[in-house]
């Protein structure tokens, strides 16, 4: 039965007299293995060689300090929010008399812990933070044998004063004009 | 001049001269039984590293590159891996077949090279029915084959070790009759004589288009006599695990996968020896020069040379083409492997009368 005129025969159609004694095909896949011998192979030696890291790539967070070196973070919770894979978790709590050095702002992050596993390095976190505070770098998580060992506290993601980690890279204009603008609506004020 | 034949003659008269000829002989049957084995193991590493390195090569690869210089202790360290393994033997098992099985599969393939002219001059048993005994022996390991597939007890070993059987047993034909038609033309079943033959052009130069036919079927029947891919049902990985050693492991395992390697280095050293002259180097007609030079390589590297290449043809098959379906495999042998080779037997025969060849 034919419905219509428009069907065409893609398939199982009869095979010539050369394809059907086969060695026409089979020379032509053997010369094309062996003209592998002589492509360049594209494997990299991982240990030895390493695969460039792009300048902004989206690595391992890092929770920065300013420049007297009291935390950044206040606990606000927006990168919890933000969060798609849910990986964040904080506890906040209220800055005492006497560490004004320690934690810029009155509210600082008792805990503040990101699971790697769950994370999948989009870097929204990044974007929602209105302190400047995470921000994602160029170092990969390192792998290890236990789940509990992906939970990174504070103190593995705070950054230490003695080697600072540089964020300058992912802190486009972009990103500040997006953070900072007073007309967009996300920074308006209530 | 020092030659491999030099060497052995040397070896002889001096166990002569210092014992007397019983225990002479003696030692010589120790130590031919020593290079036996060590020929044996030597090889299954080379190959299975070639092996590695050739399916890397052609798949864009690097292929095993982290034990020693460009990887060459890969199959050591595999090999003595698989010597400290347990070598299981399943409850259901026929125990004595079970583990009977690997060694007779390593006997006929170390039975082989018996015949082989590995160089001038040096031939473990000339006997004068040397391409008899060849595919005679090589029928052997179809036995080995089958009692493991049957002793397993277990369905996929019983399917690979028929599927093995009826694979062997059909293309053990074509791979006959191309060897008949070399014995033909020679008139000799002796190894050594086929060679001597060869002395003036190798027989694929001088038997015109019906010796290159009867190449081309020995070397497809031989891959497929051997158990190796795109003819490799016996095992197929996708349909039955492993096939016939599905239940062998550590050295067990490791006896058969062995014995596959040096299988293919008999059945590609009989090709060279049959089709491309054995040790015989490459002359062309009365290039006194080139002659010259090409007689100046050993014998013995010429022997190499030849069965290498042969192997790498045999691999490049396998990295290039799919596996057939056991229907295929049985219709490409006895619709057109089988008749094509029995025609050519014919004009071979006709060609030998005439004394239609150099």
């Amino acid at each position: 039965m034919q419905l219509t005129n428009r069907s065409k025969q893609v398939a199982d159609t009869k095979m010539t007299w050369m394809e059907r004694i086969y060695l026409p095909g089979i020379i032509k896949g053997m010369i094309i293995t062996f003209s592998h011998i002589f492509k360049k192979k594209p494997t990299i030696q991982y240990p030895e060689v390493q695969r460039p890291i792009a300048p902004v790539y989206r690595g391992q967070h890092v929770l920065k300090r300013d420049d007297a070196g009291a935390e950044r973070c206040t606990a606000c919770g927006l990168c919890a929010v933000a969060c798609p894979a849910e990986a964040i978790t904080m506890v906040a709590e209220e800055r005492k008399q006497g560490e004004e050095k320690l934690y810029r702002e009155e509210k600082f992050a008792a805990t503040y812990e990101i699971n790697m596993l769950r994370c999948i390095f989009c870097g929204l976190c990044e974007e929602a933070c209105p302190k400047e505070a995470i921000f994602l770098t160029d170092r990969i998580v390192p792998t290890t044998y236990l789940r509990e060992d992906y939970i990174y506290g504070k103190d593995r993601l705070v950054e230490k004063m003695d080697h600072r980690v540089d964020v300058s890279k992912r802190q486009t204009n972009n990103l500040a004009d997006f953070k900072n603008n007073s007309s967009k609506a996300h920074n308006k004020t209530i | 001049m020092l030659s491999l034949e030099n060497i052995i003659n040397g070896i002889h008269t001096w166990l002569n001269n210092t014992f007397d000829p019983t225990l002479a002989l003696t030692c010589e049957f120790v130590l031919l039984g020593i290079t036996a084995i060590a020929i044996f193991a030597v090889l299954g590493l080379v190959l299975v590293l070639m092996e590695r390195k050739v399916a890397a090569i052609m798949q864009i690869r690097k292929g095993p590159n982290r034990v020693g210089p460009f990887g060459m202790f890969q199959t050591v360290a595999d090999t003595l891996k698989l010597i400290m393994k347990e070598g299981l033997t399943p409850d259901g098992a026929d125990k004595v077949l079970f583990n009977l099985a690997p060694f007779i599969v390593m006997i006929a393939a170390m039975l082989l090279l018996a015949p082989i002219p590995f160089a001038k001059g040096v031939q473990m048993w000339d006997i004068n029915i040397g391409v008899l005994f060849i595919s005679a022996v090589s029928s052997i390991s179809v036995i080995g084959i089958l009692m493991a597939g049957w002793a397993s007890n277990n369905k996929y070993s019983l399917l690979g070790a028929m599927r093995s059987g009826a694979q062997i047993v059909s293309y053990e034909l074509s791979a006959g009759l191309s060897v008949i038609t070399i014995v033909i033309l020679t008139g000799s079943l002796q190894l050594s004589e086929i060679v001597n033959a060869q002395q003036n052009g190798w027989w694929i130069f001088k038997g015109h288009i019906p010796v290159l036919i009867s190449f081309v079927t020995f070397i497809i029947a031989v891959t497929a006599e051997t158990n190796r891919a795109p003819f490799d049902l016996a095992e197929a990985e996708s349909e039955l695990t492993a096939g016939f050693h599905t239940e062998y492991s550590g050295m067990k395992f490791a006896l058969f996968f062995l014995a596959e390697y040096i299988n293919i280095f008999i059945a590609c050293a009989i090709g060279a020896t049959l089709f491309l002259g054995g040790w015989m180097p490459f002359h062309i007609g009365n290039w006194e020069g080139f002659n010259a030079i090409m007689d100046y390589i050993p014998s013995s590297i010429w022997f190499v040379g030849k069965t290498f290449f042969l192997i790498f043809l045999m691999m490049w098959f396998r990295w290039t083409f799919p596996r057939l379906r056991v229907d295929q495999l049985l219709n490409l042998e006895w619709k057109y492997l089988l008749p094509i080779s029995m025609l050519n037997l014919l004009v071979v025969t006709v060609m030998a009368i005439m004394g239609w060849y150099f």
